[in-house]
């Protein structure tokens, strides 16, 4: 097997982790910055639609760096996909495949459910509420929360950050509550 | 350049750490420096993708504990971050600029709790945290556009309101 192809198989939870992991110190070392990507919402409210809200008055060009890390994550998808396509669906629980196709979701080809998120399905009521409703509550959520996986998950429980571990567990706690309970009645309309 | 220059908190406000990216560098750097950033988002980014964690169905799974994939790729995030930040710490490792490198404390407010279920709501729904969306978007997976405005969208309600939301 070359290198490529070893490339191109999905990566073991152990190899990504701490490569993930990584980030925090490299960050650090490099600029003194602290992991994070929520915030670069904000920049872009700041940068493209201020309104004179006070949230958003503050100098976003001295946080640019943060623009340009979440660019870089635009661009290593890029590249994945042209460099390192795993043509294969992702592998998952059975009892997951069985569940998701109760409600006509059989594609697993794509990162996202090609029967749910697509264009196509904005119109419906559930390809509206899980990409327009679901992506309001990520960008509302995560500020209100003052960071999302990477600054809180990650980021602050690197640092033993009390407050990091709070929001940790209700970012678990909500995903919970909506993909057990709630979820299955969006998926069935 | 000043002292206490990187004390300065650009959010002038009662939640004076919910920006959680901070910039600590005090030093002045040309704009290219900061393509080292885009390099590390590229880095980021290829990783998100290869070990599926921007894959609406493994975040499906794992909210149904039907996997331990996610869990070990944050848990041990986690035990090489706070590693680093360990001997960062007590070697006083300083920055590539020769500055002490600073990790600000966060104070505990509500947000955390009603901000974060409200995030694991959206997070269940699209399958994917802010970074996983530039990610799926890059790879191939358009529609996340949509995601990703209303996301922008939800920030920016969330600073409209702010003040009337409980703290």
């Amino acid at each position: 097997m070359t290198i490529i192809e070893l490339i191109k198989q999905p990566w073991p939870w152990y190899v990504a982790g701490p490569i993930i992991g990584l980030m925090v110190p490299t960050l650090l070392i490099f600029g003194n910055k602290t992991f994070g990507i929520s915030s670069s919402l904000r920049h872009v409210c700041a940068a493209c639609l201020p309104a004179k809200i006070p949230f958003f008055q503050y100098d976003w060009k001295k946080e640019i760096w943060n623009l340009f890390f979440v660019f870089g994550i635009f661009l290593g998808g890029i590249i994945t996909a042209i460099y390192f396509k795993n043509d294969a669906a992702v592998v998952v629980d059975s009892n997951l495949v069985a569940e998701l196709s109760g409600y006509g979701i059989a594609d697993f080809s794509g990162l996202v459910p090609a029967d749910i998120f697509s264009w196509a399905s904005l119109a419906t009521p559930r390809g509206f509420i899980l990409m327009v409703i679901g992506g309001f509550l990520v960008g509302f959520g995560t500020r209100y929360a003052g960071g999302c996986t990477s600054g809180h998950a990650i980021m602050g429980l690197s640092n033993l950050q009390l407050p990091s571990l709070i929001a940790t567990i209700s970012f678990m706690a909500g995903g919970f509550i909506m993909a057990n309970l709630i979820l299955p009645f969006i998926l069935s309309l | 350049m000043t002292i206490n220059k990187k004390y300065n908190n650009t959010d002038f406000e009662v939640r004076s750490l919910d920006a959680i990216c901070k910039n600590q560098e005090t030093v002045e750097t040309p704009m290219w420096h900061n393509v080292k950033y885009l390099l590390f988002g590229i880095a980021f980014g290829i990783v998100l993708i290869k070990s599926e964690v921007v894959s609406w169905f493994r975040i499906q799974e794992m909210f149904r504990l039907q996997s331990f994939h996610m869990f070990g790729v944050i848990g041990s995030a986690v035990v090489v971050g706070a590693l680093s930040v360990f001997l960062i710490k007590k070697l006083k490792i300083k920055s590539i600029q020769g500055e002490e490198i600073i990790l600000p404390e966060k104070t505990f407010n509500k947000g955390q709790i009603y901000g974060g279920l409200i995030f694991g709501f959206g997070w269940a729904m699209t399958g994917a945290c802010p970074g996983p969306l530039f990610a799926q978007l890059g790879y191939g997976a358009m529609a996340t556009a949509v995601t990703i405005l209303m996301a922008i969208a939800g920030t920016w309600v969330y600073g409209l309101i702010r003040e009337k939301l409980p703290a």
